[in-house]
């Protein structure tokens, strides 16, 4: 169509490849096209980087992250997930050599049965480990772990040169890449320490925090006393019930914590899976009245307080994997995640913050809360030490984005910073604040890749 | 690069003295929009309207560019693009005529279709073609009601807005899936001073609320876009309104 009309009016046009798809990230806002290659060996990989034209390349895993960081809008993007053999185990050591590629749920399926856990997981197990030290992701155990990247012993990184180099821990391109959104380079293979297990189950203690000052003060407390601890928070929950909450906090289980016919069978790893979400779903569904009416009810139904109940760790760690395509239910429309961490002592900010949200009377079911510890080394890596809550509301909301905006202001404020890998809508100008290494990154891919070999429509959008 | 609200970092104007188009700019500047080009025949209003967004912290370029020299416009768009991404084009120039007189007056009628036209064929074209290129970016047409069903008072204006309208939906549906988001944007009787001393027609709108539906628009990626909203019911009306009965309305 285009090329015949572009001929009548006198017009040339190139035509894009057939393998031009639109692409979005998991919250299915902002689509844009690419070319979307899958290399199955390092020289393809490496071939696509070659040949990936003016406008450049990423790498994609799995396309768990809400924006825009693995989308590159009329230039290629590398689909990672052909690239997926796990290739030593060291049973004894623990530690995995796996591809980029691999996913951290397939990482489980191998590793449970021999007693080893990966280091570090978010609220899904449907991410890559090239995507899991792109974002530098965190998971329940960050207070006393800290991100992916610090589990990561060395990684191997094909540069804009062509180059394929060993990245060891603790070198200035480590921790560029380290949270760098892949724009530093494809990783192609890493070698991740894992975490010891003794079993496949969790055991859980839950507990109900009034409100927000409650749920803190609790989290202060008591969370170093668990491994992995999490918060959801009702944000539509007002007055004297502002920012009520239900506390999961929880260890893996030792075997003699099991009941004696588990106890044949510890390390089975069998995850629940539902069927999908619908392909259509109205939009407007998640409105203020349903998703008030079950975070009313989810609030209830938690008890008052529970100790050691035994979870999957799925249950626990993965709820939502187990309906696939489940961000179709915001409908076509999409939803943002908003994510931001402020330090210890902005907690009249985060007060202020959860204030305003309840009072908009955003339709978040998926909020949670969690107490970050120590920084991480990486130089976009999201967690320093202090509160982070993260939200999802659908994109359609209207005046959503001046909102988060103004939001955003208070986060900048506060000396506090928003995800780059939730991120599809933060104010470029804010940048700089929220990420003070921003420079220090920006340099070393002016000196690596200065023809902007590795682009994505977040480092358009950002200036990255 | 546009945000998961569609609003644009990015955004060329076509015809940057339309009010319209002037308080969308205004509109999205308030939000996100950094860079933008007024592009249209030079003249003192276009560096005016520059300068005032200028003043509201945009970084603003005006760039000549007419609508009747479709064989110009290769060159003057090619410029803005190999600038930079552009997120948003926003085509909105066009003229209203004067119906009496270009009924008398067949080239001053022609003039119109031209402009309105034959000057957005080419330059959608080849807009549209950069945006493809990017893999991103919304073209928003400014259409008309007057272009939904051809009037007695206005049928020279209404059958170039219709023949422009017929295009861009066709547009819209050839780019599908390739990244670019064609919006028509089809307003009611705008208080501009395009319509300044016509009689105002029932429902009658402002630039103000055009910008605000484009926003919406963008946000949820529509493809039509109605100002006011229920226009859309009163046009599927009157659409379907028998020939015989049509021509007695008073519109």
């Amino acid at each position: 169509m285009i090329p015949v009309l572009c001929t009548l009016v006198g017009a040339t046009v190139t035509v894009m490849p057939a393998d031009t798809v639109s692409v979005t990230g998991w919250g299915r806002t902002a689509p844009t096209a690419a070319r979307l290659v899958r290399p199955r060996t390092y020289e393809e990989a490496a071939a696509a980087v070659r040949a990936c034209g003016a406008r450049g390349s990423i790498a994609r895993g799995l396309g768990r992250a809400y924006g825009d960081a693995a989308q590159n809008a009329g230039g290629a993007v590398l689909d990672m997930t052909g690239l997926d053999r796990i290739h030593a185990i060291d049973a004894d050591g623990g530690t995995v050599l796996c591809d980029a590629g691999v996913s951290l749920h397939r990482l489980m399926e191998v590793l449970l049965p021999l007693g080893w856990f990966v280091p570090v997981t978010p609220g899904t197990r449907y991410v890559t480990v090239g995507g899991a030290i792109g974002a530098d992701i965190h998971g329940k155990n960050h207070h006393v772990s800290g991100s992916f990247a610090r589990h990561v012993l060395s990684f191997e990184l094909l540069t804009a040169d062509g180059r394929i180099r060993t990245v060891g821990h603790g070198t200035p391109l480590f921790d560029a890449t380290a949270g760098g959104m892949g724009l530093t380079g494809v990783i192609l293979t890493a070698t991740v320490r894992l975490q010891p297990v003794e079993t496949a189950l969790m055991s859980v203690d839950t507990e109900r925090a009034a409100d927000l000052d409650d749920l803190m003060a609790r989290l202060t407390a008591t969370d170093h006393r668990y491994r992995y601890s999490v918060a959801w928070i009702d944000l539509l929950a007002r007055g004297a019930s502002l920012g009520r909450s239900v506390l999961t906090r929880g260890e893996h289980a030792p075997l003699a914590a099991l009941p004696p016919r588990a106890r044949r069978h510890p390390l089975v790893f069998r995850p629940a899976q539902f069927p999908s979400a619908p392909s259509f779903v109205p939009e407007g569904l998640l409105g203020r009245t349903t998703v008030g009416l079950f975070n009313e009810l989810w609030y209830r139904k938690a008890p008052r307080a529970r100790a050691g109940e035994l979870q999957k760790i799925s249950t626990f760690f993965h709820p939502l994997d187990g309906v696939p395509h489940w961000n179709r239910v915001y409908g076509r429309g999409g939803f943002v995640q908003y994510q931001f961490v402020v330090g210890h002592g902005q907690e009249e900010a985060l007060h202020r913050i959860v204030r305003r949200i309840s009072e908009r009377r955003c339709p978040s079911f998926l909020a949670v809360l969690k107490r970050f510890g120590e920084a991480d080394p990486g130089w976009l890596s999201f967690p320093v030490p202090g509160w982070t809550l993260a939200l999802d509301v659908p994109a359609n909301l209207t005046g959503l984005g001046a909102f988060l905006d103004e939001l955003d202001e208070e986060v900048a404020a506060a000396g506090g910073r928003v995800y780059l890998a939730k991120d599809a809508r933060l104010r470029p100008e804010l940048l700089a604040g929220m990420y003070p290494r921003i420079a220090e990154f920006r340099a070393l891919r002016q000196e690596l890749d200065p023809a902007r070999v590795f682009t994505s429509d977040l480092s358009r959008r950002l200036d990255l | 690069m546009k945000d998961a609200f569609g609003i644009p970092q990015s955004l060329l104007i076509l015809g940057g003295t339309s009010e319209i188009a002037l308080a969308t700019a205004r509109r999205l500047i308030v939000r996100r929009t950094r860079t933008v080009w007024l592009a249209g025949r030079p003249s003192p209003e276009l560096e005016q309207a520059a300068g005032q967004l200028r003043g509201m912290g945009a970084d603003v370029r005006t760039v000549a560019f007419d609508a009747l020299d479709s064989a110009s416009h290769e060159t003057v768009l090619g410029k803005v693009f190999a600038e930079g991404d552009i997120d948003m084009v926003l085509l909105a120039f066009g003229v209203l005529g004067d119906q009496a007189r270009d009924e008398k007056e067949p080239l001053a009628a022609a003039r119109v279709a031209q402009t309105n036209y034959t000057g957005a064929v080419s330059a959608g074209l080849i807009a549209a073609r950069a945006l493809q290129s990017q893999g991103h970016g919304s073209l928003v047409v400014l259409s008309s009601v007057a272009g939904e069903r051809a009037r007695r008072s206005n049928f020279i204006y209404g059958s170039s807005k219709a023949g422009l309208d017929a295009f861009s939906q066709g547009l819209g549906d050839a780019l599908y899936g390739t990244g670019v988001h064609v919006m028509v944007v089809r307003p009611g009787f705008v208080r501009t001073k395009m319509t300044a001393g016509l009689p105002q027609a029932p429902m009658a709108t402002t630039p103000e609320a055009v910008a605000a539906a484009v926003e919406t628009g963008l946000r949820r990626r529509s493809e039509t876009v109605w100002v006011p909203g229920a226009l859309r019911f009163v046009m599927a009306a009157l659409r379907h309104l028998p020939r015989p009965l049509f021509r007695r309305l008073p519109i």
